[in-house]
């Protein structure tokens, strides 16, 4: 059992930003995500994530409580399954470039 | 993002125990000094393992190096070190990150603070920094065990006059070592960085335990939580 004060794989949110590009179509390490636990709001790459549990989990890091889980199972056949459970976020506000730009 | 074809061009030893790699990346849309890629490795029989890794080289270099530094026991890392070889095709995400980034045009002061292969996302920053003729005043505090345990020597040694490279060794230091040895605690940290009066932008990059006792000693010296960005590599359990 891993308490969440384990240092173990505890890292910054940052390393979320990477796997979520499997759903998502930009980098959101920059994006402000708001904890719907305590109003909380960061730059998601500032949360904190935990890389050992089954799934991703990113934590807030001001109450610890969780903003997001996260899961892709990999297999040979070229098809993942993606599961993302985004309940414990309340916004998330990303800048991102006008239809018709390029970046 | 789909994994991108990513051709080893070239494998040196950085030290004793890490690798460079250089790799030509498909579709490579450049990158900013700080952001990391993942790798992905794909077994036999179709098991994959992927891992993050701060890109070493400057933004303006055509190649995008890692360094990878071995961790005993691990699954990914000993055989970045011992098995890839010129020629090999590995997959790769990114640039990634958006956060822990620095570019020449957001200026300094800039504290480093780096614990072991922590270091590797400011040979980035730094590189770009001397090619960019950069005048921001830049700090590097490198923690590291050992002497030869050093990453990077070829960018920390011809660093220009703007930028401060100081090394503290934690088990070993130099014969007539003068400089920070042991922990990065409060007093060192006191002495060596930029204190907040001089309001810098710090980094802190390394393993995890390292970077919460470096951010909550630097706090506790007064900086400003939101001017202190981290990256956390994870940790030797
Ligand atoms: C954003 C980001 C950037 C990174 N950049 C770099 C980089 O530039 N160079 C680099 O060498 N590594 C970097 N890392 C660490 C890297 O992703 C791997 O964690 C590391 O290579 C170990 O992977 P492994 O599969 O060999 O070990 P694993 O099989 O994952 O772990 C084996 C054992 O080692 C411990 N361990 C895991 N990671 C570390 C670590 N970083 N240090 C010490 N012990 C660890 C684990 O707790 C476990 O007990 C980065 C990590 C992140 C999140
Ligand atoms: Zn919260």
């Amino acid at each position: 059992m891993t308490s969440i004060d384990t240092p173990d794989r505890r890292l910054d949110g940052n390393a979320l930003a990477g796997p979520l590009l499997e759903l998502f179509t930009i980098d959101l390490s920059a994006a402000m995500a708001t904890c719907v636990h305590c109003d909380g709001t960061a730059p998601l790459g500032e949360q904190q994530l935990y890389a050992d549990a089954p799934a991703l989990v990113l934590r807030c890091r001001d109450c610890t409580g969780v903003l997001l889980r996260y899961s892709a199972d990999s297999h040979s056949t070229g098809i993942a399954t993606v599961r993302a459970d985004l309940s414990g976020l309340r916004l998330l506000v990303a800048h991102v470039p006008a239809a018709g730009a390029s970046r | 993002m789909s994994w991108a074809r990513a051709v080893v061009r070239a494998t040196c030893p950085e030290s004793a125990g890490a690798v460079r790699l250089v790799l030509e990346v498909d579709g490579w849309s450049g990158h900013v000094a700080g952001q990391h890629v993942d790798l992905r490795l794909t077994a036999e029989d179709g098991y994959t393992a992927w891992r993050s890794y701060s890109i070493a080289s400057a933004p303006q270099q055509p190649l995008v190096s890692l360094v990878v530094q071995g961790v005993d026991g691990g699954e990914v890392s000993p055989y970045l070190i011992s098995d890839v070889q010129e020629g090999d095709v590995l997959e790769l995400r990114g640039p990634i990150g958006g956060h822990f980034v620095w570019r020449a045009a957001l200026g300094g002061p800039v504290q480093l603070i780096a614990g072991g292969s922590g270091v590797v996302p400011f040979l980035s920053m730094l590189e770009h920094h001397r090619l960019a003729g950069s005048d921001a005043e830049v700090r590097l505090l490198y923690a590291l065990r050992n002497p030869q345990d050093v990453l990077g020597t070829g960018v920390l040694g011809q660093v220009g006059p703007r930028v401060q490279v100081t090394y503290a060794y934690s088990r070993s230091a130099p014969p007539g070592w003068q400089g920070p040895t042991g922990r990065l605690d409060a007093g060192v940290l006191a002495e060596h960085v930029c204190g907040p009066a001089a309001a810098p932008q710090t980094f802190v990059c390394g393993p995890t335990g390292f970077v919460e006792a470096v951010a909550g000693a630097l706090v506790q010296l007064g900086h400003v939580p939101t001017s202190i960005k981290t990256e956390r590599y994870g940790d030797a359990a």
